[in-house]
């Protein structure tokens, strides 16, 4: 028997759903000629360097067949790197590259490729294969990012990211994404990543889940989620909500993570973030997203916006810490 | 948003009110039938005489249907452009003439009915004559001589005679006799049994007419034997041998008569396009009369020529199954590879019918899917790849029906109505997205497709649906509003209820 949910208990709980999202938040928010920015990962960076938001080195572009030839000269002296789809989309096509040994190359799960086949991979991301509906696409190869040692017990083989929905300028809700050994290194939650939700107002954690469960601890490494708190917490709001301005776009996920030497820094944006973090949160975001409104209307400025949005957002830690 | 919200209600509520009025007013004022339950199932008929002429002038004579076994003609309606034009009577019926003094492009000749059977009525009876003994070489003598006395051994009437006979011309390994007769006359079994019987001196006529199918567009006449049985004229069908005048035979020319004479014109062809429809019995007697009268029938489907009247049929089906869809997408949330590729799937469920349907398709994907595996270690461009899997795709229809085919299973023919290019764009997507997010997703977004494709088949198969989307087109209108309304819809999807299920017991 399937268990369903009444949809006035989800409506008294204030849990956007897809269709609401699509419509009212999405549909209303976020003008067209907008996205442009955001699915194309090269006019992001760009957009981003412009207004001084941190992002992670670009070494190179590979738009064309015949550069594939070349890419191993432009790759000399780098020992780390990532090639990645310019208008990829949920992570798919990103090959990481942790090391070298001699004439090849180590990736972030340990296995070894040599120039053939990572030229082969660039030639895939040409050819489309990993962009929305099969367009041709180009290849952008940036720095690995070196991710802080602090985070590092909290993900396995992977990145761990911190989402960020910021609405009319305002953060509205976060969370953070750990790759587990059964999302394969991806930290994406319906392939079993653990999501955790954050605090807006100090950056703790309020709530971990792993496929839809509650959990306390990662899988892999152990580590416990209830005494996880985020370094930089303040960088990290400023810059989300700096995409916002950057954008245009009123409803905006920001895919953010930390380096070790640079701090918070912008992986990517999302026109469309999905409903997760929801769950992540254990909270409805339709609520957050009234106060945010009004915020938005009565905010002075930039850093008004935030202020407002750490006090108003902000859960007493005793309470969430229960579970 | 409030303002948008508002207008959408407004044109939704305008269009939904306007398309249920007029189908209204065809249901109150002109009495149409608004279930197809209460009506009587009338078949147009559009003949169509085709030819090239030859020198001199064309005369065309085509002989008209009078009536027979309970038909009656609601409707007729001649297309006679350049032509000289009359109907004169004849001893045995009336007759079209189209004349005209000088043609030089092959042309087609236009003449549509609206008939249906008011009663199940036997044929009349013919002149009860002996017949000519038929001319024989010597040898066709000798093997009809063996062939009858063969029959007349076995029969004990002319009606099992006839019956018999039809029997062994019509088996798939004749006797040798039978064979002999049948390649002497060139394989037109239908003269070598009229002349079987006229050596037995057993009256019998043929009856023309068309075997009625719905949607048929080149039906061409085919032909049922009368025979005299000593105090009754029976029907038999010279295929099956079954005895009796079958529902769905418009007679239309008893006796020798040709149905279609043509003078100074070659290569003449007539044929039939054919559509059945549903009315109601009223309407039917007071629709000639009042199509003058009432526009409103003038410019309904019926006005169209019945090929397309066929088409419409199905095309009109469509948005019933996009309202399947997004109400799937929409209300229940189910995720589909593509978005209207379950309609696509459902079109050709409606060929095929469900299960065979069902089968094929898996058939095809799974092993497209097999195939398009290997194709990926060969690393190609992404066109020629999808290419590649349209030829995998039709060698596979083709594989599929020869094999069928040879083991005798026909339906499995009718896979030629499956879509090869979405097909292969299904392979292609899912290929893909076994090697992105695994086998689980594949299954679903595959079950996906494939349950709201069986729903939108389930939907239109419905022959209210049919009938109503047919006859009162203008529901469609209200079947927009309906869909702009579902657009503005900003509640759960059911699949969300079932997502946050969890979520109802958080602080």
């Amino acid at each position: 028997m399937i268990r369903l949910v009444k949809p006035s208990v989800l409506r008294e709980r204030g849990i956007l759903g897809m269709n609401k999202r699509n419509l009212t938040f999405i549909g209303a928010n976020n003008p067209r000629r907008n996205y442009q920015i955001v699915d194309n990962k090269l006019l992001t960076k760009k957009a981003a360097l412009e207004r001084n938001i941190v992002v992670p080195e670009l070494y190179g572009v590979i738009e064309h067949q015949f550069q594939i030839n070349r890419m191993l000269d432009m790759l000399e002296g780098r020992d780390a790197f990532v090639i990645k789809p310019v208008q990829g989309s949920g992570g798919k096509g990103i090959l990481v590259i942790t090391s070298r040994e001699g004439e090849h190359f180590v990736k972030s799960s340990g296995g070894v490729l040599d120039g053939r086949d990572l030229r082969r991979h660039t030639s895939n991301i040409l050819a489309g294969l990993h962009s929305l509906g099969g367009r041709n696409d180009a290849a952008m190869i940036e720095a690995l990012i070196d991710f802080n040692p602090l985070l590092a017990e909290y993900s396995y083989e992977g990145v761990p990211d911190i989402r960020v929905i910021v609405f009319r300028g305002v953060p509205v809700m976060a969370m953070m994404r750990c790759a587990t050994h059964a999302s394969d290194g991806k930290a994406n939650l319906h392939q079993g990543a653990v999501g955790v939700g954050l605090d807006i107002g100090e950056g703790f954690s309020v709530a971990a889940v792993q496929r839809g469960s509650l959990v306390t601890h990662h899988p892999d490494t152990g580590a416990c989620f209830k005494s996880l708190r985020l370094p930089d917490w303040d960088d990290i709001l400023d810059l989300a909500a700096s995409c916002a301005e950057m954008t245009g776009l009123g409803y905006l996920g920001a895919d953010i993570v930390l380096d070790r030497q640079r701090g918070p820094m912008l992986l990517e944006l999302n026109a469309r973030p999905g409903l997760a973090i929801q769950v992540a949160n254990q909270e409805g975001l339709i609520h957050r997203l009234g106060v945010a409104a009004e915020i938005a209307r009565t905010a002075v400025d930039h850093d008004d916006r935030i202020r407002q949005a750490k006090l108003r957002f902000h859960r007493p830690q005793a309470v969430l810490q229960a579970s | 948003m409030i303002a948008s919200r508002a207008k959408v209600g407004i044109v939704a509520g305008a269009l939904i009110v306007f398309g249920i009025a007029v189908a209204a007013y065809k249901v109150v004022g002109l009495d149409l039938p608004l279930w197809p339950g209460e009506s009587r199932e009338v078949w147009t008929i559009e003949t169509k005489v085709s030819f090239k002429p030859a020198s001199g002038p064309v005369e065309v004579d085509l002989a008209l249907p009078s009536g027979l076994g309970g038909w009656v003609t609601l409707e007729e309606h001649f297309a006679s452009s350049g032509f000289g034009f009359s109907v004169f009577e004849e001893a045995d019926g009336r007759v079209a003439r189209w004349s005209r003094q000088l043609l030089e492009h092959p042309t087609t000749l236009y003449f549509k009915q609206q008939v249906y059977r008011a009663r199940r009525a036997e044929l009349p009876d013919m002149p009860v004559e002996t017949p000519d003994p038929p001319l024989l070489e010597a040898d066709q003598q000798a093997a009809m001589e063996r062939f009858v006395a063969d029959l007349r051994d076995r029969s004990s009437s002319p009606a099992t005679f006839t019956a018999l006979m039809i029997q062994e011309l019509r088996r798939a390994e004749p006797s040798q006799d039978a064979e002999f007769l049948l390649g002497t006359y060139s394989d037109a079994p239908l003269r070598v049994m009229l002349d079987v019987l006229a050596y037995v001196d057993i009256p019998a006529y043929p009856v023309r007419g068309i075997a009625l199918q719905d949607g048929r567009r080149r039906q061409t006449l085919s032909t049922l034997l009368q025979v005299y049985d000593g105090s009754d004229w029976e029907v038999f069908d010279p295929d099956s041998g079954q005895a009796g005048l079958p529902d769905d035979f418009f007679v239309w020319r008893q006796g020798n008569g040709a149905a279609l004479r043509v003078l100074g014109g070659r290569d003449s062809r007539l044929e039939f396009a054919l559509v059945r429809n549903s009315l109601s019995a009223k309407t039917v007697v007071s629709m000639e009369e009042r199509s003058d009268e009432f526009a409103l029938l003038d410019f309904s489907i019926y006005a169209l020529p019945v090929e397309q009247q066929g088409i419409f049929k199905g095309i009109l089906l469509l948005p019933v199954a996009a309202f399947v869809v997004v109400m799937m997408r929409v209300l229940v949330g189910i995720k589909t590879s593509g978005t209207f590729m379950p309609v696509l799937i459902a079109l050709a469920f409606l060929q095929t019918t469900l299960w065979v349907g069902l089968a094929i398709f898996l058939v095809l994907v799974s092993v497209g899917l097999w195939i398009r595996s290997w194709l990926s270690h060969l690393n190609l461009l992404l066109v020629a790849r999808v290419s590649a899997v349209v030829i995998v795709v039709v060698l596979l229809m083709a594989a599929l029906s020869l094999i069928s085919y040879k083991l005798g299973v026909d339906q499995a023919l009718t896979v030629t109505f499956f879509p090869t290019i979405i097909l292969s764009w299904t392979i292609e997507r899912m290929s893909i997205l076994w090697e992105e997010e695994g086998g689980r997703e594949v299954m679903m977004q595959g079950g996906g497709s494939l349950l709201v494709a069986v729903l939108a088949y389930l939907t239109m198969s419905v022959p209210v649906v049919e009938h109503l989307t047919f006859n009162f087109p203008e529901l469609l209108i209200s079947l927009l509003g309906v869909i702009l309304l579902i657009g503005k819809y900003t509640g759960y999807r059911l699949s969300e209820l079932y997502r946050f299920r969890d979520m109802a017991k958080m602080q």
